[in-house]
């Protein structure tokens, strides 16, 4: 049996009302009043489609052991590098293995994360494969005052495909293309190019969704009413809700778009909505996923009674549920460096990442593997070549020990208001793991106001630098103190 | 065992400039005027110098590489002249080479040169140093500036003691209100502008807990020593002479940024200290060292240094610092020149200018700063960041055999 063995999510922290976004910008495009309801879901500076889609991909393998991955696919419109494996950083971040694994990256069109999930199923339904993660993930960044700005948000998606403990049974895909184009992206543009909307949405999501499904269940003898849930992404609440009509879809059955807490993620919207249903899926239930763009591509799966025994780490709802309000709207702006906030001199500073050494330290960095001391069993970061412990001291006689997956507690801390940040105070400090460890490392995703030394930590995955001469990102692992 | 570097060195003269935002003056000027103060002091020719050292720090492109720039600014006569840099120990640094060259005997005269050019890059505090921790520690170091690393220690101080992180922000306001007060009655002080312990609790915050007021002044600077044998500062006609009685340098190993640390204490300060007081002949710090200038970059680094120092108990200083233990009226006088807070802190220049202090202290020139007849003073500098640092230590004295 081939199918999901472990599905995950993520959906960053900062939540912007759209209401915000209205009061913000109305005056200058008043038509995006027409979208007042719910939030988006906005990641913070610090992160991007790679790091976003290593916290899915922590979430789905949470106490998963890494070393039986075989292939890592990432999707997404929005990788950080045009020419690098967006998909071997994550990789490294989750400590896959080197050798035996094939990365590869899916782009350029949003309905990618599907094609990634199908071509993972089929090569491990092939037996040519025999565990792939399938991450998929977007920064959607927009203009000011658009309607892309109303309807997007981030966020990011991961399934773990394989043949053991199958907890949902793929059943078989379908796909359509079509060079139909209602938005696109030219090489080297920061923003997508959209033509009109009421096309988009009649001519496009309301007539290429039915068209696919109609196919895949012609191809695969199954009825719509075979399916408990089905999922499809559409931003158009409206729209979404008529494809089910025109189905004869239950609206019950119909899984929720997130339009209302998260906004359309792009290539990560069909995973996420599938890990979503997922959460909610009993042994038995069939469920119909569709990825949309220039065509779409329809799978159809079985949950199994293995469904009963998985939980990703958070889950969708968990993620939905760690919300904070971002409720400065020139913050968002900032984050996404749509306005030119000075960070001063001090801000300039841009020294060049050596490659020679990001290699020799890939482990470290990539995926903050530490080294546990044979002799002496001290766990230890950053790795030098003797035993950190004074009463040790021994010349590297190492075993790799990773950190990543450690919870630790603050050691101490501090808010830095002079270090250059498009978000300060910088927060920074030391932790000290569990069963031992320590570093000093960037806090995110905290209010300095509610830190105190003691309070548990975890570690998350981001962006540490981005180099806009070079057209460098560099990452690193940050605190996420939990209060 | 080694004998040690006690007496073997006396100091024959110093200068040092006037600290402070020296806009009109290069790297080259400041040299020149510590070094005519100083071989003015020494009484003897420039063509006597045999040796020199170069102390500076932060951003090698203020002077450049190389001790070219003392050599070319001084206009020595092509004598070995050497550039040490050890973050805020430079200066210290600088005097250990010379000092060491002495005792030796491979030369008589050697001189020990620090000085550093911070108002030149254009914005505050300390220059940017992403660029200066090294290619691996680029790669993953937090976006931690000075201050902010400095601040930490406050955090892990309270949790040490359990206190509240305001307490301990008491006496560090304590600590600046006092080096105010003495840096007021120095004329070569960046900062002159006595203070309340009111203005610096609500002075700006630069890092939690630390507001401006806890931080000290970044300033231009330069200051110098030329040291000799005492036989030969005697020959010299020097009748009150100074005496090197301990130097100590400790670094961090990487046990506090990788293994055990409470983020209360350096272990660094703790360890050089100690072997000082060994090497001084020191047996009671509290009762013996007469006056000190510590390494005060903010205020938490100097309430936590004088439990460092064996002088206060662990977890005491902020009792003794309330106490005015260390005020310049008090039984130990700390900083009694402003200290880094208000004399200023060109990095390769701050050890010298303590230095600089306690010499004058000795000889009885310090005016109304004048403490009365002090013994030992003692100098220490806390290079680099707390999780990973540079100490100094020196210990100078009358020479009394």
């Amino acid at each position: 049996m081939v199918g999901i063995t472990a599905y995950g999510g993520y959906i960053p922290r900062y939540r912007l009302s759209r209401m915000v976004i209205i009061q913000n910008m109305a005056w200058y495009f008043p038509v995006i009043m027409a979208v007042a309801g719910g939030e988006k879901a906005v990641a913070n500076w610090d992160e991007d489609s790679i790091s976003m889609a290593v916290a899915a991909a922590r979430d789905c393998m949470a106490g998963k052991d890494r070393g039986t991955l075989d292939g890592v696919f990432f999707a997404s419109t929005t990788m950080p590098f045009a020419d690098r494996l967006n998909a071997g950083i994550i990789a490294a971040a989750v400590n896959a293995p080197e050798e035996g694994l094939m990365g590869a990256d899916f782009s350029a069109c949003l309905k990618a994360g599907t094609t990634a999930l199908i071509s993972a199923l089929e090569a491990v339904g092939s037996g040519k494969k025999g565990s792939v993660l399938v991450a998929a993930s977007d920064l959607r960044k927009t203009r000011m005052a658009t309607l892309s700005e109303m309807f997007t948000g981030d966020g990011a998606g991961a399934l773990l495909v394989g043949s053991d403990g199958v907890i949902a049974k793929f059943l078989g895909s379908y796909s359509s293309s079509y060079d139909f184009v209602d938005h696109y992206k030219g090489y080297g543009k920061d923003y997508d190019y959209l033509w009109e909307e009421r096309w988009v949405r009649d001519e496009g999501y309301g007539k290429i969704i039915p068209l696919a499904i109609d196919g895949f269940l012609k191809k695969h003898g199954m009825a719509i009413k075979d399916f408990d849930k089905v999922v499809y992404p559409c931003y158009y609440t409206g729209t979404h809700r008529e494809i089910a009509r025109k189905l004869g879809i239950d609206p019950s059955r119909v899984q929720d778009n997130l339009h209302n807490v998260c906004g359309d993620t792009g290539t990560a919207h069909p995973l996420l909505m599938l890990a979503a249903a997922l959460e909610g899926a009993r042994p038995g239930d069939r469920l119909l996923l569709v990825g949309f763009g220039q065509g779409c591509d329809v799978l159809g799966f079985e949950a199994t009674d293995g469904i009963r025994d998985f939980t990703p780490a958070r889950g969708i709802s968990g993620s939905l549920a760690a919300r904070v309000d971002l409720a400065n709207y020139q913050k968002y702006t900032k984050f996404r460096d749509l306005i030119a906030a000075d960070l001063g001199i001090r801000g300039e500073a841009n020294p060049n990442t050596s490659l020679t050494a990001l290699w020799r330290k890939r482990k470290t960095i990539l995926g903050f593997m530490g080294v546990r001391c044979l002799k002496c069993g001290t766990p230890q970061f950053p790795v030098q070549p003797l035993c950190v412990n004074p009463d040790c001291g021994a010349y590297g006689q190492f075993e790799d020990y990773p950190f990543s997956d450690r919870q630790g507690t603050v050691a101490m801390f501090t808010g830095d208001l002079l270090a250059p940040s498009v978000d300060p105070p910088a927060v920074y400090g030391i932790v000290e793991f569990d069963g031992g460890g320590r570093a000093f490392v960037d806090f995110t995703d905290c209010d300095l106001n509610g830190i105190k030394v003691g309070m548990p930590i975890t570690m998350s995955f981001r962006k540490r630098s981005k180099d806009q001469a070079r057209g460098f990102t560099g990452y690193f692992w940050k605190a996420v103190p939990k209060g | 065992m080694a004998s040690g570097i006690k007496d073997k060195v006396a100091i024959l003269g110093m200068g040092c400039t006037r600290f402070g935002e020296r806009w009109n003056d290069g790297p080259d000027e400041l040299m020149v005027e510590a070094f005519r103060e100083c071989i003015e002091d020494a009484g003897i020719d420039k063509n006597e110098i045999e040796a020199a050292w170069l102390g500076t720090c932060f951003d090698e492109v203020m002077v450049g590489k190389s001790a070219l720039s003392l050599s070319m600014a001084l206009r020595l006569p092509n004598v070995s002249v050497t550039r040490v840099e050890n973050f805020c120990a430079s200066g210290t640094e600088s005097f250990r080479g010379a000092v060491y060259a002495v005792a030796s005997g491979a030369c008589d005269i050697a001189l020990a040169m620090g000085v550093e050019k911070l108002k030149d890059i254009g914005y505050g505090g300390l220059p940017e140093f992403s660029t200066a921790i090294g290619t691996a520690n680029s790669l993953w170091f937090p976006n931690c500036t000075a201050p902010g690393a400095f601040a930490m220690l406050a955090s892990g101080y309270a949790a040490r003691y359990g206190l509240d992180i305001m307490d301990v922000k008491k006496s560090m306001a304590h600590v600046s209100v006092k080096s105010h007060a003495n840096g007021s009655l120095n004329e070569k002080a960046h900062l002159r502008k006595p203070v309340t312990e009111e203005q610096v609790l609500n002075s700006p915050m630069i890092a939690f807990p630390l507001g401006l007021f806890d931080c000290c002044g970044v300033s231009d600077g330069a200051a110098c020593a030329i040291v000799t044998t005492p036989e030969i500062a005697r020959s010299l006609g020097k009748k009150d002479i100074v005496s090197v009685k301990a130097l100590q340098l400790a670094l961090s190993n990487g046990t506090e940024i990788a293994h055990k640390w409470d983020g209360a204490h350096f272990v660094s300060t703790t360890k050089a200290s100690r072997d000082a007081y060994r090497e001084a002949g020191i047996r009671n710090p509290r009762e013996e060292i007469s006056m000190m200038e510590v390494h005060d970059c903010f205020s938490i680094t100097e309430v936590v240094t004088m439990e460092d120092l064996h002088i206060s108990e662990r977890g005491r200083a902020p009792h003794d610092i309330l106490d005015g233990f260390y005020d310049l009226q008090g039984r130990l006088p700390c900083q009694p020149d402003g200290g880094l807070k208000c004399f200023g802190h060109p990095i390769g220049a701050s050890g010298l200018r303590m230095i600089y202090e306690m010499y004058n202290q000795l000889l009885g020139r310090a005016g109304s700063r004048q403490i009365r007849d002090p013994r030992y003073g003692l100098t220490h500098n806390l290079g680099g960041l707390p999780m990973m640092n540079v100490c100094s230590i020196a210990i100078v004295g009358r020479y009394e055999q």
